[in-house]
């Protein structure tokens, strides 16, 4: 084809794009390799806070968890969403990457590339110690900061990709509602622009000068308010892909119809304008900033749990209505109807069930002063696990599973739809024992980020002791899943040639035309400016104002 | 955009419960008291702690009938005064800053839980109606000796 | 090709009692782990 086509519905056996299937396993390489690698410093650090093992001479505990948090929250998860969407708008939107869309997404990669290597030595040299969230006025080598931002600038690219290829069809299909797959694409990486200029305004203007000594201090309020507003985004970006597996993917998968393109556009819509102006829920227990704010950014982020109860709705809705069509009576008969066989539908179905406890625990987490119950304990790293490590991983796998056939003309074998449901199965088990003894000793008081200790055989403290085992038995069994998925991906490669389908689901016929507002970007990009500015402005310059010199910098590791 | 009844009353329900939790909260935080931690607005040098009352004494000093303001300073990896002991009912009103990095402030098994800045001052009550020896530990991980850092208030 | 409008209720609309339940159970989830813990917040205070 000389003029790229626009697919409809991109339910035609059309296989997947050569050359953007090279862009997009490069990404799933690296997310996955980055949750090897990330996974074998959680292993080490269950076991050694578990009582079980010391570590050797050359490695500290704070280091291995500086290395896990980097790499499962932000390089295993960036670069597996950057290759997700990618695929999702080559598959929907013309059927093929515009070649500066794709070249934006190689030069994006390279650059995040860059950055992950950089960080990843620097770690291993004992120079960054500071953990994912790298608090100041703790600092760490400039090459540090500099590889996050390569990290961050690279993604940048690949959105500008992603938008240019959105633009591109938009204007080739005008008066023509966009596919959703796409749509929710553009929102995620809108997100992730508007999220990340805090991080960026942090690292650029404050850390990397002053961890070269150009700047001698560092508004350490200022720095940490300015990550937090890049740091609830984060895990929207995170949850968005996964919704977006649930809303279209699943339903094609269970042989349903998606329930309602409007309201998945909707909930979109509202998770965009109310994931960025909350911040201040993850600095609860922070001086300097006043009560009246916090319980307004609290309520914005009460208000952010909407969108996800109507996610809830939509997709029970779309599993009772694919069950009835297929005979189920009653209350809960779809229940039997689910194809449970098909790992596709079996993983991100598991990361739905478990986003349940998962989002409870953010609520209870999220309610002002009730933070101080679990704040910097143990229960804010189950709550994480549940929601990222399980949830948001659970579907990552769930897709990958047809992913990395579909766009390399190999197929999904039943062996590997039985080994995928035993992975599930393995995690699930493995998140059980350790999640679960995370929220329980976290109430009990054990703290997050803190290596082996009994804190001179307090009582307290030894009474945690049981409950850390317990995570030690988690995380192995967790480990072992790992392992076993790698093992999948690779045998997935080297699978029978032929085509495996990139699911994407259909609406259902009786839905009414979804409103053209949702398309109209200035508005909401205008409303999120303005939600920002409202919950910021006052704060920030309060924080601005204050007469605290600033920090100079501390090596503490 | 067409709504199905069903999800109509469902997202009543939901955003009730949403408004519930936060009035719930809101009367705490706000008639009652309950306030997350926060202090209004006390900047501090960090560098010059030692040398700025009160937190040139760390320690208690009396504050009327069993109670007691509490200066305290939080570094590396350690807290001042080391040792903290009161009678049974005392009321303590914790102010504390950091003089090098960020630090945690938990008192297990009550709702003491607040982070410690350097350049600012944190402020939290706590009445001990309990006796006992409770564990007071750094949560917010601060160095290689992140694990050593806490101390003991006993209440006796 | 399954038909989703199969057995409306009146009003032409789907069925979706099962959905309800779901949800509610949800909300019931939702609602009890955090009265559980607003419970110790104030036991510890």
């Amino acid at each position: 084809m000389s003029q790229l086509q626009s697919v409809q519905g991109a339910d035609s056996v059309q296989p997947f794009d050569r050359r953007d299937a090279g862009l997009v396993m490069a990404h799933l390489a690296v997310s996955f390799a980055a949750l090897l690698l990330g996974a074998v410093a959680g292993l080490l650090q269950g076991l050694v806070r578990g009582g079980m093992i010391e570590l050797p001479a050359g490695i500290g505990y704070y280091q291995l968890l500086t290395a896990h948090g980097v790499l499962m929250a932000l390089v295993f998860t960036t670069f597996f969403i950057v290759g997700f969407l990618f695929s999702g708008v080559s598959k929907t939107l013309g059927g093929r990457l515009l070649p500066g869309a794709r070249r934006l997404g190689w030069i994006g990669f390279l650059m995040m590339s860059a950055g992950t290597a950089i960080a990843t030595v620097v770690i291993l040299l004992n120079q960054a110690t500071v953990l994912y969230t790298f608090y100041a006025p703790m600092k760490a080598s400039p090459y540090f900061y500099i590889a996050l931002a390569l990290v961050v600038v690279g993604s940048w690219l690949s959105g500008i990709g992603i938008f240019l290829q959105y633009r591109w069809w938009k204007a080739s299909n005008r008066g023509k509602l966009s596919p959703l797959l796409a749509f929710m694409s553009v929102v995620t990486m809108l997100l992730w622009l508007i999220a990340t200029l805090g991080v960026a305004a942090t690292v650029l203007v404050q850390f990397i000068p002053w961890s070269f000594g150009w700047v001698e201090r560092i508004d350490v309020m200022v720095s940490r308010t300015l990550f937090w507003y890049f740091g609830h985004p984060l895990v929207y970006f995170w949850l968005l892909p996964a919704y977006m597996c649930w809303y279209v993917v699943i339903p094609k998968v269970i042989g349903g119809k998606i329930f309602s393109d409007a309201l998945a556009r909707l909930s979109f819509i509202l998770l965009l304008l109310f994931s960025i102006p909350v911040g201040f829920h993850h600095q609860l227990m922070e001086p300097g900033i006043s009560p009246v704010w916090k319980y307004i950014q609290v309520v914005l982020t009460f208000m952010v749990v909407i969108p996800s109860l109507m996610t809830a709705f939509s997709l029970f809705a779309t599993f009772e209505l694919a069950g009835r069509a297929k005979g189920a009576k009653g209350l809960f008969g779809w229940v039997s109807k689910m194809p449970w066989g098909d790992v596709r539908f079996f993983a991100p179905f598991m990361g739905m069930l478990v986003f349940i406890p998962a989002g409870a625990g953010g609520i209870i987490n999220a309610s002002n002063q009730m933070n101080a119950v679990v704040h910097n304990t143990l229960w804010v790293t189950g709550h994480f696990h549940l929601t990222v490590a399980t949830s948001v991983a659970l579907t990552f796998f769930g897709i990958a599973y047809w992913l990395i056939p579909a766009v390399m003309n190999r197929t999904l074998t039943p062996r590997l739809h039985k080994l995928g449901i035993a992975q599930t199965i393995i995690w699930l088990v493995g998140m059980l024992f350790m999640s679960g003894s995370m929220h329980t000793v976290g109430l009990f008081g054990s703290p997050r980020r803190t290596t082996y200790t009994t804190y001179q055989d307090h009582p307290d403290a030894l009474g945690w002791i049981p409950y850390h085992v317990a995570m030690a038995i988690g995380g192995t069994i967790l480990f072992a899943g790992v392992l076993l998925l790698v093992y999948m991906l690779f045998e997935l490669m080297r699978s029978p040639k032929g085509y495996t389908e990139y699911p994407i689901g259909e609406t259902a016929e009786k839905a009414e035309a979804t409103p053209k507002l949702f398309e109209r970007w200035g508005l909401w990009i205008g409303l999120v400016v303005f939600l920002i500015l409202f919950a910021y402005t006052v704060p920030l310059i309060d924080m601005l104002n204050s007469s605290n010199p600033g920090s100079r910098p501390w090596v503490t590791w | 955009m067409h709504i199905h009844r069903l999800e109509k009353i469902w997202l009543v329900i939901g955003i009730a419960m949403l408004i519930l939790f936060l009035a719930v909260i809101g009367a705490g935080a706000f008639v009652s008291g309950m306030q997350p931690p926060t202090s209004h607005h006390h900047a501090i040098d960090p560098d010059r702690v030692a040398e700025t009352p009160p937190f040139d004494n760390p320690g208690l000093v009396p504050a009327g009938d069993n109670e007691y303001d509490v200066h305290m300073v939080a570094y590396a990896f350690g807290y001042q005064p080391e040792k903290l002991e009161v009678p049974a009912g005392a009321k303590l009103n914790f102010h504390i800053t950091s003089s090098d990095v960020v630090h945690g402030f938990q008192i297990t098994g009550t709702n003491v839980n607040m982070m410690v800045m350097p350049g600012e001052i944190n402020q939290l009550s706590y009445t001990f109606d309990k006796p006992g020896e409770y564990l007071v530990l750094c949560n917010e991980y601060c160095g290689a000796g992140h694990e050593f850092m806490s101390t003991t208030i006993i209440v006796s | 090709m399954a038909d989703n409008n199969r057995g409306h209720d009146r009003g032409g609309e789907q069925p979706l009692k099962g959905t309800f339940a779901s949800v509610l159970l949800l909300a019931a989830i939702i609602a009890g782990s955090w009265l559980g813990v607003y419970v110790l917040f104030l036991a510890r205070g």
